[in-house]
């Protein structure tokens, strides 16, 4: 249980780090952030980087900003940052819901936002939220930038589109509508386990009628994702039980859920199922989360 | 690649002055150079809590952090908590609520409470069961360790804070 040797360096600036992480990126190269996932797995040496790039020494890259109609996460805004409404409004209270959700309470006072992204567990919530509000991420190499749409951000379990030599530098997230409701469910076995099956969902009401409806899953599948079909379904209805029903049944059946030992794929299929009618029940009742 | 790196720890309020390997963990550090073992391993993987310490006011599991991250933080642990003979509040209420049996749990539970409390001082019943999930303990069935919070949780309140709120306001 002890890591495997590494060197280490914790550069005082973007820039530098950007430097050392080009250097070293092709020799398994890494960024440590809050060490809440990339520790665990040098310990179990699952994970056996040769060199650690520490961004934690960045002030740059610390907090969050509200910046044109979006809410910017820096690398280094940790889990713990959202206990509280980061924000006003709908965002500011879905994050706090979501943020109880995620690890126990010392993971998050280091676990980060930008390193669940980048570290890619299907049954991250962060990854979901990224997804279901069309959030997107905002890479950096030592040759550019670029700003990459969360929903083709994952490719499947534990990878992501970043390249070896990229750092996460943030993640946006739109701001919803003030009058915006939102539900959030997760079912995991112990408390802060990781979820069976979560689901998140987003939506403004026009005459009691859904409009703008996002509705993602996460934990049941390889990677988090909106599914379009049962947001067809929901808009322009009203949020009925029948409604409620159909739609969690509709999630279940279009969903190619991950398999294991203890969760054969009817049993996630369930799992869905409640999850999606839970979150719709939490938006129904929850108010517009002011 | 295996160099020792020079290190500063401030642990309890005192320097200690360390060459470690990168790889070594702040938990294995504070155990074996600094030569505090009331810090537990567990799992040394952050699952299980035990190792639980206080990095610049926060509660941390030491298996996650390596000891080169730890230059120049104030780094709290179990032995940092009594006064002298006097027992901290929060080892006080575990006392007089039985707890704890064999203890191995103990300190890391005494120090997500102290600091978490230092954060929140007037949690709710629930936000109390959360914060407490993240530790594990086999023996007491987590009642008594509940029960020792509110205790000491009724005393802040009578006392209008921690001392760190109370430094804070
Ligand atoms: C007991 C326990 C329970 C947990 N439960 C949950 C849970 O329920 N849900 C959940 O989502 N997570 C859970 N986690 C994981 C936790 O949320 C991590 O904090 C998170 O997955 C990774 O963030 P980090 O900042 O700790 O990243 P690190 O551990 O530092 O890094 C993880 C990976 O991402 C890379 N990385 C990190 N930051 C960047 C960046 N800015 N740019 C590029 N690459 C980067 C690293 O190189 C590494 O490969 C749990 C962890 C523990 C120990
Ligand atoms: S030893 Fe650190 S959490 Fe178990
Ligand atoms: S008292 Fe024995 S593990 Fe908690």
């Amino acid at each position: 249980m002890k890591p495997a040797p590494f060197t280490y360096q914790r550069p005082g600036n973007l820039e530098e780090a950007l430097d050392i992480l080009a250097q070293v990126a092709h020799e398994d190269g890494r960024i440590l952030a809050g060490g809440q996932s990339l520790v665990p797995m040098m310990a179990l040496r699952l994970a056996f980087p040769a060199h650690l790039v520490d961004i934690n020494d960045i002030p740059s890259l610390q907090g969050i900003e509200v910046e044109q109609q979006s809410l910017v996460i820096r690398a280094l805004a940790r889990h713990a940052h959202f206990h509280q409404p980061a924000v006003s409004g709908p965002l500011g209270s879905m994050l706090a819901k979501v943020a109880q959700n995620i690890a126990h309470y010392p993971v998050r006072q280091r676990g980060t936002f930008c390193g669940s992204l980048a570290h890619a567990d299907p049954a991250s919530e962060w990854c979901l939220t990224a997804v279901t509000l069309d959030g997107s991420v905002m890479v950096q190499s030592r040759n550019g930038s670029r700003e990459l749409p969360a929903g083709t951000f994952f490719q499947g379990p534990m990878t992501t589109a970043l390249e070896p030599d990229e750092m996460i530098t943030a993640v946006r997230l739109p701001m919803p509508d003030a009058g915006s409701r939102f539900g959030f469910y997760e079912f995991n076995r112990r408390a802060g386990d990781f979820a069976l099956a979560m689901c998140q969902v987003m939506f403004t009401q026009e005459e009691d009628r859904m409009t703008g409806v996002r509705l993602g899953i996460g934990g049941a599948e390889e990677v988090p994702r909106r599914l379009g079909e049962v947001e067809e379904m929901l808009t322009g209805q009203r949020l009925t039980e029948k409604a409620i029903l159909s739609a969690s049944e509709c999630a279940a059946s279009v969903i190619t859920p991950l398999e294991d030992i203890q969760t054969p794929v009817d049993y996630r299929r369930h799992l869905v199922k409640t999850s999606v009618r839970r979150a719709l029940e939490a938006a129904r009742d929850s108010g517009n989360g002011q | 690649m295996d160099s020792k790196i020079p290190v500063r720890l401030n642990v309890n309020s005192r320097d200690y002055h360390v060459n470690v390997e990168a790889r070594q963990t702040l938990a294995d550090v504070i155990r074996e150079e600094c030569g505090l073992t009331g810090t537990r391993v567990g799992c040394e993987h952050g699952v299980c809590g035990s190792c639980t310490i206080i990095v610049d006011g926060a509660p941390v599991r030491a298996c996650l952090m390596f000891a080169v991250q730890a230059e120049g933080k104030e780094i709290r642990t179990i032995e940092g908590m009594a006064d002298g003979a006097e027992l901290h509040p929060v080892q006080r209420a575990f006392s007089e609520n039985h707890a704890l049996q064999c203890g191995f749990c103990t300190p890391g539970f005494i120090m997500l409470i102290t600091a978490a409390l230092e954060q929140d001082s007037a949690p709710a019943d629930e936000e109390i069961r959360e914060m407490l999930s993240a530790n594990l303990c086999r023996c007491t069935g987590y009642q008594n360790i509940f029960n020792a919070v509110k205790q000491y949780v009724g005393e802040l309140r009578e006392r209008g804070g921690t001392d760190n709120n109370d430094r804070n306001n």
